[in-house]
């Protein structure tokens, strides 16, 4: 087992097992199935709006080459910078070199999870840059100095106790009780932030060929102060999230907000188009846009899995996982949680090293019916599977695979099974759940049922005579 | 009609119950049923590991198995979806691709097949208990079915049907991932098993003895007294 996978055994089997953490992500999501199922129940045709939102991002994915080019030449055209990163270290050297040239020393940023992908902050830290989160979730985790929990939920994970204590500790201010008292100590350290930043960063939620815009949602306002105040600005953009018309943005914007926080549409939707043009009073005076490709052609480059770049970051298979509700955001150890993340990680990140995050799915498939886009989630977990086996299989499962493959395919053998069963099940029924149980992965948490009198083979026999 | 029995392993060796039930009830129907002895396992745990050269091999005795069926019925939705759904997939590109989508197209979940196949509603059974349902995930996403096995209950007299919360949210048995991840696989079946505590039945009714073999496994762990059974026996209770 490599580092990752040791680790993410220990962080998920801790996790399950705390009962408080289990119920805290319940609630938090209770919340959410309610208010999503509502708004669902709005569209004329929730499915069909998954069609067309599907075939919105098939067309993008597809025709990448086309659309990529249309988006640089129309952001161009209005004076906006676009570089074409193949990583994050050159995206990280790219920006560092934009914010020297512009004299920059703050940075404020809003929610960008492709920036969290490649430690974007951190790099641009060493670079000696100070470098503010504005989203609240993001500015809660970066006081704390943990990962994002959840895509597009961050704090998820925290009480309101808790996050009182993080901005007692931290920021020195007083003992705060409801939400809002909160959010207006986050805010008076924000709104001194935003007016010294001389650069404002932001990702992206979709980028428009046709007209050349970025688009980018959210609920707090955040992102449009970040993008607007300070003199430069930079959009870090996944290359998977260009779109080819403006009107995509019309079922791609509802559905993005109904799947992904149970909304009618986000609080605040804003399209970028480029810097300050002449003749203009505000707006930053250089923009730069950074496409980020950072393995994502590997994965368009897969046929089968080529769908994932479908993904709008909605977050909602995360929401309706049974297994990240019970083992938690942190237990990946990955920029992007749940399902989505364990079907791109290996492609991002290296098969061998993430390919545990496939395996360990029920398959339940409920990823995949939450999916506003119709990403085939569950099938490309069992292909990451076959992938990773068929590339280098475990030393100790291949012969029992094989062994069962000898044992199946012998009907006459197999038919000895039951007596076996039966014989053997008083002895492991005395072991269970101890060391030399052969099935205690099973009975150290679980009782197995006793062997039937006969089995189904033998009934039929004895019915026939 | 003349209707092949598929009955997985898993049904073969730990829950004939469930097979026995499904005999009896197509039987009583009046349909003639055959049972291909030379079945054995449908290749899931070895397709679900990765290893899909040796699910092939597997899958090529179930090939040969059921030539010659007209429709092929199974008994859990689990090792249905693997007929149905999977060995297209499995098989893609291979010598017996065709037959392996022959196969998928005349095979049937046995509520699936007695709702929609044989429009039968209505077994005239009674099964006297206050029981909720638990979609297995494999049935109710990879073949659609929800509607049928709760037919089919709302007809047996005296049963109450309680529907659990998120009844449609996983058990947590996922095949080999159970015993490969045994303390996630668990704390799943524990939510499960809490969302059908508290609906207050006595009893919990799945078209998935896997399922079932998870969350009595966990009920059982836990001292509680519920009982599990396959749809198919509650029909056949007559
Ligand atoms: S995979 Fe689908 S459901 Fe998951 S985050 Fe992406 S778009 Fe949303």
């Amino acid at each position: 087992m490599g580092t990752e996978s040791i680790q993410f055994h220990r962080d998920a089997d801790r996790l399950t097992h705390d009962l408080r953490h289990r119920g805290l992500i319940q609630k938090a999501l209770g919340g959410y199935y309610v208010k999503r199922d509502e708004q669902k129940a709005k569209y004329t045709d929730w499915q069909e709006a998954r069609t067309s939102a599907a075939a919105a991002k098939y067309e993008a994915v597809n025709h990448l080459d086309k659309y990529l080019l249309e988006l640089t030449e129309k952001l161009e055209a209005r004076g906006t910078k676009v570089f074409w990163a193949a990583d994050g270290a050159e995206a990280a050297e790219y920006i560092s070199s934009v914010a020297r040239n512009a004299g920059v020393k703050r940075i404020i940023k809003s929610k960008t999870m492709t920036g969290e992908e490649i430690h974007l902050g951190p790099a641009l830290e060493k670079a000696g840059l100070e470098v503010v989160e504005s989203d609240l979730g993001e500015f809660i985790v970066q006081l704390r100095e943990e990962p994002p929990y959840h895509i597009v939920f961050p704090s998820m994970h925290l009480t309101r106790g808790e996050i009182d204590e993080t901005f007692q500790k931290k920021l020195g201010s007083p003992h705060a009780d409801t939400p809002e008292e909160l959010t207006m100590i986050a805010r008076g350290v924000m709104r001194q932030k935003y007016c010294q930043a001389d650069m404002g960063m932001s990702g992206a939620n979709f980028a428009v060929a046709e007209t050349g815009h970025i688009s980018i949602t959210e609920n707090e306002g955040n992102a449009r102060l970040s993008t607007t105040l300070p003199k430069v600005l930079v959009s870090i953009v996944g290359i998977e999230k260009v779109i080819p018309k403006l009107e995509d943005l019309a079922v791609l914007l509802p559905m993005l907000a109904t799947a992904g926080a149970g909304q009618n549409m986000t609080c605040y939707n804003t399209l970028l188009g480029g810097p300050r043009q002449p003749g203009e009073t505000d707006g930053p005076t250089e923009f730069h846009v950074v496409l980020l490709d950072n393995k994502r052609t590997s994965l368009l480059a897969d046929a089968e899995q080529r769908d994932a770049l479908h993904c709008i970051r909605c977050g909602a298979c995360l929401n309706v996982c049974p297994i990240f509700k019970n083992i938690g955001g942190h237990s990946y150890g990955t920029t992007y949680q749940g399902p989505i993340g364990s079907v791109i990680t290996p492609h991002l990140r290296g098969l061998q090293s993430w390919k545990h995050l496939s395996f360990s799915s029920s398959l339940c498939g409920a990823c995949h019916e939450a999916c506003p886009v119709r990403i085939d989630l569950h099938h490309h977990l069992l292909q990451n599977r076959r992938n990773a086996i068929a590339e280098k299989s475990v030393w100790w499962e291949k012969p029992i695979f094989a062994g069962f493959a000898w044992f199946m395919r012998r009907p006459a053998l197999y038919r000895l099974a039951a007596p076996m069963l039966r014989l053997g099940a008083p002895v492991l029924h005395a072991i269970r759940g101890k060391f030399f149980d052969p099935a205690r992965m099973w009975t150290g948490t679980r009782d197995l049922p006793p062997a039937p009198p006969q089995s189904f083979k033998e009934y039929w026999r004895k019915r026939n005579g | 009609m003349k209707i092949t029995l598929f009955i997985p392993c898993f049904i073969d060796q730990y829950y004939p119950g469930a097979g026995i039930g499904m005999v009896r009830i197509l039987e009583k129907l009046g349909h003639a049923v055959e049972y291909p002895e030379s079945q054995t396992c449908c290749g899931q745990p070895a397709f679900n590991s990765g290893y899909w050269d040796e699910a092939r091999s597997v899958a090529e005795t179930m090939l040969d198995a059921f030539r010659d069926a007209e429709v092929v019925v199974g008994v859990s939705g689990s090792c249905g979806a693997m007929l149905k759904v999977f060995y297209p997939e499995l098989f893609h590109g291979h010598p017996r691709e065709a037959e392996a989508k022959a196969l998928a197209a005349k095979t049937h979940e046995f509520s699936s097949f007695l709702v929609n196949v044989l429009g039968v509603g209505d077994l005239g059974v009674s099964y006297p208990a206050k029981a909720t349902f638990h979609d297995g995930c494999h049935g109710l996403r990879e073949m659609g079915i929800k509607r049928e096995p709760r037919e089919l209950l709302k007809h047996v007299r005296g049963l109450e049907l309680v529907e659990m919360k998120e009844a449609e949210t996983c058990c947590g048995f996922g095949g080999t991932f159970s015993v490969k991840f045994p303390e996630i696989s668990t704390a799943m079946g524990e939510v499960k098993c809490a969302s059908i505590l508290e609906t207050g039945a006595e009893l919990v009714i799945s078209n998935d003895s896997s399922c079932l073999m998870q969350i009595q496994g966990i009920l059982d762990r836990q001292g509680k007294k519920i009982r599990s059974m396959h749809l198919a026996e509650v029909l056949a209770n007559f």
